[in-house]
C-alpha cells in the first residue's frame, strides 16, 4: 500500500461528501416535483409525454397501483429490448452484420438490463449491433435507474407521509428523474468522456497496421453516451467484453476517478434526500455514516490484499502487486477502490478482472453484493434496501429495550417487520440455492474456469450477483450456455421484483399510518449509537448467512494461494 | 387490482415509445454529432497515423515482438492484443495455468538480476492495455539498446522523458504508452 494510494481512497470519500447536499437538494425537487431550473426547457417536453400516455401527474397512486404500473413498463420495456436483440438483423445501425442472438441470450441480456444488473453473458464489440446498444441497451440504463429512484421516492413518502393513501405516482417519479436528472448529467458527462477519448461514432470499427507490420481492427461505436449513463445509473453494462477496463471506456486515471465518483453520486444524494424527506437532515447522516464506515473497511481489506500481491507469484521471482488482470494505468489502488465500489453499489462495471484478484481481495466484491448492495447502492435500491435493514435494526432495539420500535416518526409494527424480512431473505435462499443445485449438477459444473475452491467461487459469485442485481463477475465462469442464461435470469428477476413489491407494501402500510412524535421513550435514530447497531445488523443478518459459502470459496481458496496449493 | 392492470398499458406502451426515441434515438444520436464536431479526433478512436496511415490508437495497446522494440504486457485478448475481443485471462490466484504462463515467461525474461516488475510477466484487465510499468520498460532498455546499437545510457533517458506521471500526484500510477515509447525510440534512430 502507498500513501497515493490511500490519498486516493480519502479525496474520493470527500468529494462524495461534499456533493451529497448538492444532489441531495436537486433530489428532492424531484421528490417534491418542485420546478427545478431545467423546467424552463424540458417542461414542455414533460407534459408532451403526459399527455400522449394519457396520465395524470398529480393522481395519488395506492402502493398497489404504483407496483402494477412499476412492473408492467419494466415487462413491457423488456419484451422491447428482447425483440430488437433477437431481430437486430434485420434492423438498421448493424455495420459488422451480427446475426439476431440466440433465444436464452437475447432473454438473459433483456432480463438482465430491465432489472438494473447488466451482467454480460454476450461479448458487446462480437455480438451487439449500434442500434441494439443504443436502443435496446442504453435505454434500460436510464429506466431501470429511474425506476430505482423512483421505488425510493415512494418508500420516502411512506415514512414522510400520515394517514395517507398514496405514495405518489410512478410516471411522474420516472420522467421527472429521467428529464431533469439522468439525461442532462449524461449529456455532459458523455462528452467529457469524448473529449477524454471514448469514441463515439456510428462506425464500426477502424482498420489499422501495427509498427510491426500487424492488421489490427479496432472496434467504435457509440460508447461514450452508453458509458455515461452505465456509470451514473449503476448499471454496470459495457460497450466492449472488457467493460471499464478497456481504454476506449475509460482511458485514464482522471476518467476512472469520475467513473467512481459517478456511481455513488446519486445513492450517496439520497441519504440528504431521504433526511430531507422526513424533517430531519441528521437521519440521513446517520445512514450515510453507517454506509461509509462499512465501504471503508472493505476498501481496506481489498487494497491491502491486492497491494500484497500473491505469493505463488512472489515465489517465481515476480514480487509486489496482485498485477493480474489489472491496467498499468490504474495500479493496485485504484482497481481495488473500484472494485469495492462497483459491488457496494449494484454498478457491476469492472476496471480490472474480479477473477483474478487474491482470494481476500475477491472476497470483498463478494461481501459487498452478499449484503444487499445497501452500503450506497444502487441507485435508490441502496437506500431502499437499507431503510428495510433499518425496520429490522429499530425492531431489534425495541426488543432489547422492550419498547415499541419507532423510526422517524412512524411505529414499526409487525406487518413491516414481516414484509422486511421476506425481503431480505430472498437473497440467501435464491443466492445459495441456485449455487448448491449449480454445483452438483453437470451443465452448471461445466462453467467454471478455475479448479478447486476458485471454481466454487466463480459459481458463488454468479448467483451473488444475478440476485444482487450487481452484473460484475468472476468472469471465468463460460455463462453463456442455455442452463447459466436461464437459471441466472430467474436469478436476476426474484433478486430485483421479489424485494421491490414487499418494500412498497412497506411503504403503503406506512404512509397510512399516524405520526407517532418522538418522546423521551423512543430510541434515538440519528446518533453514534444507532450507526453502530446499523452496522452490526447489515453484517450480521446480511453477512452472517454466507459465511459457510465463503469458507468453502475464498476463504479455503486463501488459505490454498498463502501455502502454494495450486489447482 | 385488475383496474390497475388496465390503467397501466396506455402509459406503459406509450412511455416505451417516446423514452426509447429520446433515450434511444435521440441521445446518442445528439451526443454523435456534437462529438463528431467538437472531438473528432477522440470520438474516432485517438488513431495515430504515420506516412497518412493509421499505424494503431494511443488508447489500444498493441503487440511489439521484435527486440528492436520496447514490448507491451503479455495479452488475454483473443491471440494477444485482439482488439475484436478484448478480455482479461480470468485465471485465479491459485490457478496452475496461471503459475505456469508466469513461470514460462519469466524463463523468457533475461536475467539483470533486478526483480521482475509484476506487469511484464502478468495479462491486463482488457488485453489492450497501452501501457507498462517504468520499471518493465527499464527493464527492457539493455535488450533494446543492444538490438538497436545504441548507448542503454540514452535508451534510459528515453524511457524516464517518456513517462506519465500522476495527474494531482494520486490519480493513477505512473506509465509508460509503449507505442509512443517505440515511435520515439524508431525518431532517435533515424536521426
Amino acid at each position: 500500500m502507498t500513501v497515493s494510494g490511500w490519498i486516493l481512497i480519502l479525496a474520493f470519500v470527500g468529494v462524495l461528501l461534499a456533493l451529497t447536499k448538492p444532489v441531495g437538494d436537486w433530489l428532492f425537487a424531484l421528490y417534491e416535483g418542485r420546478r427545478t431550473p431545467l423546467h424552463a426547457v424540458l417542461g414542455p417536453v414533460e407534459r408532451g409525454f403526459y399527455r400522449l400516455s394519457g396520465i395524470d401527474p398529480d393522481e395519488e397512486q395506492s402502493w398497489r397501483r404504483y407496483a402494477v404500473h412499476m412492473l408492467v413498463l419494466n415487462a413491457v420495456l423488456m419484451l422491447f429490448t428482447y425483440a430488437i436483440l433477437r431481430l437486430q438483423v434485420l434492423l438498421p445501425l448493424n455495420p459488422m452484420g451480427f446475426a439476431g442472438l440466440p433465444q436464452h441470450l437475447a432473454a438473459n441480456t433483456a432480463v438482465s438490463f430491465t432489472t438494473n444488473t447488466n451482467w454480460q453473458s454476450y461479448s458487446g464489440e462480437s455480438t451487439m449491433s449500434n442500434l441494439s446498444q443504443m436502443l435496446g441497451l442504453t435505454i434500460h440504463n436510464f429506466m431501470s435507474a429511474a425506476t430505482g429512484i423512483a421505488l425510493a421516492f415512494a418508500l420516502f413518502r411512506g415514512f414522510a407521509r400520515h394517514e395517507a393513501k398514496g405514495i405518489g405516482n410512478f410516471w411522474a417519479d420516472c420522467t421527472r428523474i429521467t428529464l431533469y436528472l439522468l439525461l442532462p448529467i449524461s449529456c455532459l458527462y458523455a462528452l467529457y468522456l469524448v473529449a477524454s477519448g471514448v469514441p463515439q461514432t456510428l462506425a464500426a470499427s477502424a482498420n489499422v497496421t501495427t509498427l510491426e507490420g500487424v492488421k489490427q481492427t479496432l472496434m467504435l461505436g457509440p460508447v461514450a453516451s452508453q458509458e455515461a449513463i452505465k456509470m451514473l445509473g449503476t448499471n454496470g453494462g459495457g460497450f466492449f467484453n472488457a467493460n471499464s477496463a478497456h481504454p476506449f471506456e475509460n482511458p485514464t486515471a482522471l476518467t476512472n476517478f469520475v467513473q467512481m465518483l459517478s456511481i455513488f453520486l446519486i445513492g450517496f444524494g439520497l441519504t440528504w434526500c431521504f433526511g430531507k424527506a422526513v424533517g430531519n437532515t441528521k437521519q440521513g447522516w446517520a445512514i450515510l455514516s453507517a454506509m461509509v464506515l462499512i465501504f471503508l473497511a472493505g476498501v481496506a481489506v481489498c487494497y491491502w490484499q491486492e497491494a500484497s500481491g500473491n505469493p505463488v507469484l512472489h515465489h517465481l521471482g515476480v514480487p509486489g502487486a496482485n498485477m493480474e488482470g489489472k491496467e498499468v494505468r490504474f495500479g493496485a489502488a485504484a482497481s481495488a477502490l473500484f472494485a469495492t465500489v462497483t459491488t457496494a453499489a449494484s454498478c457491476g462495471a469492472v476496471n480490472a478482472m474480479h477473477d483474478s484478484f487474491t482470494a481476500l481481495g475477491g472476497l470483498v466484491p463478494l461481501f459487498n453484493i452478499q449484503l444487499g448492495e445497501v452500503v450506497v447502492g444502487g441507485v435508490g435500491a441502496g437506500i431502499y434496501g437499507f431503510l428495510l435493514f433499518a425496520i429490522l435494526a429499530v425492531f431489534v432495539a425495541g426488543l432489547m429495550v422492550g419498547r415499541t420500535p419507532e423510526y422517524v416518526g412512524k411505529k414499526i409494527e409487525a406487518r413491516e417487520v414481516k414484509l422486511a424480512v421476506l425481503a431480505i431473505a430472498v437473497l440467501p435462499l435464491v443466492i445459495l440455492g441456485m449455487t448448491a443445485i449449480s454445483s452438483v449438477v453437470a451443465p452448471g459444473l461445466a462453467g467454471p474456469l478455475n479448479k478447486g475452491p476458485h471454481g466454487f467461487s466463480e459459481i458463488l459469485y454468479a448467483f451473488t450477483s444475478a440476485v444482487g442485481n450487481n452484473g460484475s463477475a468472476f468472469a471465468g465462469l463460460t455463462a453463456s450456455t442455455p442452463y447459466y442464461d436461464g437459471m441466472l435470469a430467474v436469478a436476476m428477476w426474484i433478486g430485483r421484483f421479489f424485494i421491490i413489491v414487499p418494500m412498497l407494501a412497506v411503504a403503503g402500510s406506512l404512509a397510512g399510518k399516524k405520526y407517532t412524535p418522538e418522546s423521551a421513550g423512543s430510541f434515538p435514530t440519528t446518533g453514534p449509537l444507532w450507526v453502530g447497531l446499523l452496522v452490526g445488523i447489515v453484517l450480521i443478518l446480511g453477512g452472517l448467512t454466507f459465511l459457510p459459502s465463503l469458507a468453502l470459496g475464498p476463504i479455503a481458496d486463501h488459505l490454498a494461494m498463502i501455502h502454494g496449493q495450486l489447482f | 387490482m385488475s383496474n390497475d392492470l388496465t390503467t397501466s398499458l396506455r402509459p406503459a406502451l406509450v412511455m416505451t415509445g417516446l423514452f426509447a426515441l429520446t433515450l434511444g434515438i435521440a441521445y446518442p444520436l445528439a451526443i454523435t454529432g456534437v462529438a463528431q464536431v467538437a472531438f473528432p479526433h477522440q470520438a474516432n478512436g485517438s488513431l495515430v497515423e504515420r506516412g497518412g496511415k493509421a499505424i494503431g490508437s494511443t488508447l489500444i495497446g498493441q503487440n511489439f515482438a521484435s527486440d528492436r522494440y520496447f514490448h507491451p504486457r503479455p495479452s488475454a485478448a483473443g491471440k494477444g492484443y485482439d482488439a475484436t475481443a478484448s478480455s482479461g485471462s480470468n485465471l485465479g490466484p491459485t490457478s496452475q495455468a496461471l503459475a505456469d504462463r508466469v513461470k514460462g515467461d519469466v524463463a523468457r525474461l533475461p536475467v539483470t538480476g533486478k526483480p521482475i516488475p509484476p506487469d511484464l510477466v502478468t495479462t491486463s484487465a482488457s488485453g489492450l492495455d497501452p501501457d507498462i510499468s517504468p520499471e518493465a520498460a527499464l527493464y527492457q532498455a539493455d535488450r533494446v539498446a543492444t538490438a538497436r546499437h545504441l548507448d542503454p545510457a540514452q535508451v534510459k533517458a528515453l524511457v524516464r522523458r517518456s513517462v506519465d506521471t500522476p495527474i494531482l500526484a494520486f490519480l493513477g500510477d505512473p506509465h509508460v504508452n509503449v507505442l509512443a515509447l517505440n515511435r520515439a525510440l524508431d525518431a532517435i534512430a533515424a536521426r
